[in-house]
């Protein structure tokens, strides 16, 4: 255990979201000097702790304490972290394209001069930041013109020029390189040399044995264990023992699966990053589904699961290169979303409210959306049928609405996902994509969800799930396949399947198939 | 509170709207000592304000979908002089020179359409140039004259129904259109209780829909008085003939088509519209394109009330229909607007304009005035949607977009009789 003075202490640190908990009674010790590391599934509450430390959530909105440099503190914005030398850097980079990497470096901790900002005395410190962090630019290059994996050093460069004791990296490495990669988690050992402390949360197991000092995992909104880890002592085994040591619930409806023939198969499916090119999001994936099967995705975030399910329907996400879509047996050309439909395809987004929902639209106007023509005359939609199409689903969906006239603004999160799959059954489609179909939901409402899925696989259909609850995944789908930096680098039978095995898959670790 | 909003709900949503513009005209026909609810002064509002209400029609498709445009005045001016021209110089018959007229309209929306939806320029750049491309046009086809129009297109602009059979005293025609019109309005009102029966909900009591049909019958009556009883020659105004029909067709259009759907889809959740099949560029086109054609019949329309086309016809025009919309109830962010609020929007800026200058207000004070009544509709609009509740004019206007419960009936006895749910029903 090191002996350094203990730099910050998070003490019982409770969060709750109205009908979720999200952090319970956390705690954090964190050594001064150290890189500690914080490991959990994704929604564990990893970044809903780091908020909390950075006073995203202010003071007050949480209960438990905080205490930094050995004195308690209560943060009630951003600023009043980084006047503490707290900096979190975030898994999006928050810095301006159009600005160069000077005013992006100072940006709202500008250097002031007796005539505005000082640029000259900026100029000469963002050099020497920069020399710092090993960043071999220009100090006027435009942040878009630079790598990303530059930009993530900006971003560090920044941080220090507020003078930063404690910083924080949320997925520092998950969109570089493995040189950019390599290079960063040098410069953190760098840093740490020179007395810096770290706290870095990671889904890459290989790069937190590799550097992290202690490692504490997170679990369903509680602290596990802290392990301390002085250079490769703790396994990527023993990590992911800690991330997914819990028993599975009962939380799932019984299911006796009757699965048919292959009928949808994809083969060989590449895609391009719509802005990147040369990135790769999906690397000649193939895969098929077969009729009555629940089919899950599972890959940690960035794995490329809804960029492949976007691609597919109707190339609504990156370019395309090449690969096939084929269904009973028979190529199928899905160019856009409404060929998609036309061939029986749904896809259900993972963001409800951003990409699901016309906010806007009561529930009657939803349910039809995406199949006007079926409740349409030469162009002429017939409100006696929106209103019965809508009240049917109501009823078979169990939406708890006094009406569907109702906006769907009004209902509650499980509600609206149920509006949202009727809307999609309503297309009646072959097979459908859930994309994270229970996320910010509770449980009661998961549990229907389940259930509308078995009904959905019963019926003959396919069904994708893509969620990033390998619980989920365990208990609902027939077998999973697992995605790592846009490949598909596992196809797991529901008996084969276990949390440690789907995520050494998931990470890319040394991967051995279990059949 | 509930029997006012049984009067106010469902099938006349636009009737709360309606007493508001009431209201205004009233109290300027008390200010002003009788002089706004004379035949003649009620002719000329509608006759020199028509051409505005038809573009807010198409504006107000053109902001639903997320868009602007200015360019409307412009295209309208290229258009009357285009006509103007072709039927005086170039041998066109009247008929022929509107024909005309309307095709230009369609190419330059189709030039528009083409640079919003599928090259990218935003509406506001691409028919801000627009704005400047076609008024030059204008004064360059024109050679900054006046050139005047025949008759027939003066009949459009300025002209009144006909006079014929018996003598009524009122004008047989107006007297015609408002029995028509109070007819169509107890046809849908039962229509719509026919089909809440048929669909299970709750109807709204009986004696609720005979007042909102009663108080709306007798506004038809006191205007086919008013419109019918003028000077000799004079009746409804054949600009607003043509709007009627503008407004219904695009109410319909909006409300109850496939297109009219896909437009608020587009305006309200645009990626949401693009993952459910929506053809996002096609509807941007079309939005774009049926602004302009409306521009081109509003220029056709006004150069027939002012005789000529001029090289300054149009000015400003693009502003005054922006701002019929948005006192209309429209979103700035789009997805949200309806044709009968733009259009009342509309004739409350114009009746203001109308009841001001008969009181003697300057033009100074008329457009502060008007520019504070702008700001105070859509501050109450945003400041209501920052606190959760419906906008002020969503809820006079009880529209489709924004349903309250009294539409579908109190199905459920855990929702108590507001006129909104305010907390999320939850599983």
């Amino acid at each position: 255990m090191s002996t350094a003075p203990v730099i910050l202490e998070m003490r019982s640190i409770t969060k709750t979201f109205p009908g979720v908990r999200a952090l319970d009674e956390v705690s954090l010790t964190v050594h001064a000097g150290e890189i500690h590391a914080i490991c959990g599934e994704n929604g564990a509450g990893k970044s809903t702790l780091m908020k909390v430390l950075s006073g995203v959530y202010p003071h007050g909105t949480y209960e438990g304490q905080v205490v930094y440099e050995g004195a308690e503190v209560r943060f009630h914005d951003i600023r009043a972290s980084e006047a503490a030398g707290i900096v979190i850097i975030h898994q999006e980079l928050a810095l301006i394209p159009e600005l160069s990497i000077v005013e992006n470096i100072f940006l709202g901790n500008e250097v002031r001069g007796p005539f505005g900002i000082d640029w000259e005395t900026a100029r000469a410190r963002a050099v020497e930041l920069m020399a710092r962090v090993g960043l071999d630019a220009s100090p006027d290059d435009q942040i878009k013109n630079i790598g990303v994996g530059k930009q993530q050093l900006v971003e560090i460069a920044r941080a220090l020029a507020k003078d930063v004791r404690l910083l924080i990296l949320d997925e520092p490495t998950s969109a570089l390189n493995e040189d950019d990669s390599a290079h960063l988690l040098d410069l953190l050992r760098g840093l740490r040399a020179k007395g810096l402390t770290c706290i870095m949360i990671s889904h890459k197991l290989n790069e937190i044995t590799d550097v992290a000092d202690a490692i504490t995992i997170i679990r369903d909104g509680r602290s596990v264990e802290t392990l301390s880890s002085g250079g490769g002592q703790v396994s990527e085994d023993r990590i992911i023992q800690g991330m997914v040591g819990r028993a599975l619930e009962s939380r799932f409806p019984e299911r006796h699966p009757s699965i048919g023939e292959t009928f949808f198969e994809v083969r060989d499916w590449t895609v391009e990053h719509p802005q990147v090119p040369g990135r790769l999001v999906c690397k000649g994936s193939s895969f098929h589904v077969r009729r009555g099967e629940i089919v899950g995705f599972a890959g940690i975030m960035g794995a490329g699961r809804t960029e492949l399910a976007r691609s597919l329907f109707g190339r609504t996400y990156g370019r395309y290169l090449r690969g096939q879509i084929l269904k009973d047996g028979t190529p199928i050309e899905a160019h856009t979303v409404q060929q998609a439909i036309d061939h029986g395809i749904a896809y259900v987004p993972e963001d409800r409210k951003a990409l699901g929902l016309n906010l806007l639209d009561s529930i009657e106007d939803t349910v039809v959306a995406a199949a006007l023509e079926k409740v349409a005359e030469r162009g002429v939609i017939d409100g006696t049928r929106v209103h019965q199409a809508a009240e049917r689903y109501r009823r078979s969906l169990n939406v708890k609405t006094p009406s569907v006239r109702v906006g769907v603004s009004k209902l509650s999160g499980g509600n609206q996902q149920k509006v949202l799959l009727g809307k999609w059954m309503f297309t009646e489609p072959d097979l459908l994509i859930l994309d994270e179909p229970t996320r910010g939901i509770d449980v009661g409402a998961k549990y229907e969800i389940y259930g509308l899925i078995h009904r959905l696989a019963d019926a003959g259909k396919g069904v994708v799930v893509i969620s990033s609850e390998l619980p989920e995944l365990l208990g609902l789908c027939d077998r999973i396949y697992t995605l790592f930096e846009g490949s598909i680098t596992g196809d797991v039978d529901h008996d084969d399947a276990t949390q440690e095995n789907l995520m050494r898959l998931m990470t890319g670790a040394s991967s051995v198939m279990s059949n | 509170m509930k029997s006012l909003g049984q009067i106010f709900s469902g099938g006349a949503r636009q009737f709360g709207m309606v007493f508001a513009l009431l209201a205004l005209v009233l109290a300027f026909q008390v200010w002003t000592g009788g002089k706004v609810l004379t035949s003649t002064n009620m002719q000329n509002i509608i006759n020199g304000n028509s051409y505005v209400l038809i573009l807010a029609i198409g504006m107000v498709l053109v902001i639903i979908a997320g868009h602007i445009d200015l360019s409307v005045g412009s295209v309208a001016a290229v258009t009357g002089i285009i006509v103007a021209l072709a039927i005086r110089d170039w041998g066109f018959p009247w008929w022929a020179g509107i024909l005309l007229g309307l095709g230009v309209g369609a190419v330059i929306g189709a030039w528009q359409g083409f640079l919003v939806a599928y090259v990218g320029i935003p509406g506001f750049i691409t028919t801000l140039a627009g704005m400047m491309l076609f008024r030059g046009a204008n004064q360059a086809i024109g050679q900054s004259n006046t050139i005047p129009v025949p008759d027939e297109i003066q009949y459009l602009g300025a002209g009144y129904l006909p006079e014929w059979g018996p003598g009524t005293g009122l004008n047989n025609s107006t007297l015609l259109l408002g029995v028509v019109a109070i007819a169509a309005l107890v046809w849908r009102e039962s229509r719509r209780r026919a089909s809440e029966r048929r669909l299970g909900a709750e109807p709204v009591p009986m004696w609720a829909v005979v007042t909102r049909v009663a108080i709306l019958s007798l506004v038809i009556v006191g205007l086919t008085y008013v419109f019918g009883s003028g000077r000799v020659g004079t009746s409804f105004p054949v600009a607003g003939v043509i709007l009627l029909v503008l407004a219904l067709v695009y109410a319909f259009v909006s409300n109850r088509t496939i297109t009219g759907r896909h437009v608020y889809a587009v305006g309200g959740n645009r990626a949401a519209a693009a993952l459910s099949g929506v053809n996002i560029k096609r509807t941007n086109f079309f939005v774009m394109l049926n602004m302009s054609v409306l521009a081109s019949l509003a220029g056709i329309v006004f150069i027939g009330r002012s005789t000529a086309s001029g090289p300054f016809d149009g000015t400003n025009w693009e502003l005054d229909a922006i701002a019929a919309v948005f006192i209309g109830g429209a979103a700035v962010s789009g997805g949200v607007g309806t044709v009968v609020g733009s259009i009342i929007g509309g004739l409350v800026m114009a009746v203001l304009n109308n009841g001001l200058q008969l009181m003697g207000v300057g033009s100074d004070s008329t457009q502060m005035i008007k520019g504070l009544v702008l700001l105070a509709a859509v501050a109450f609009d945003v400041y209501n949607k920052t606190q959760g509740r419906p906008s002020i004019i969503g809820l006079l206007l009880q529209n489709r977009r924004r349903q309250t419960l009294l539409e579908g009936g109190t199905a459920d006895p855990a929702v108590p009789d507001a006129p909104a749910p305010e907390p999320a029903t939850r599983s």
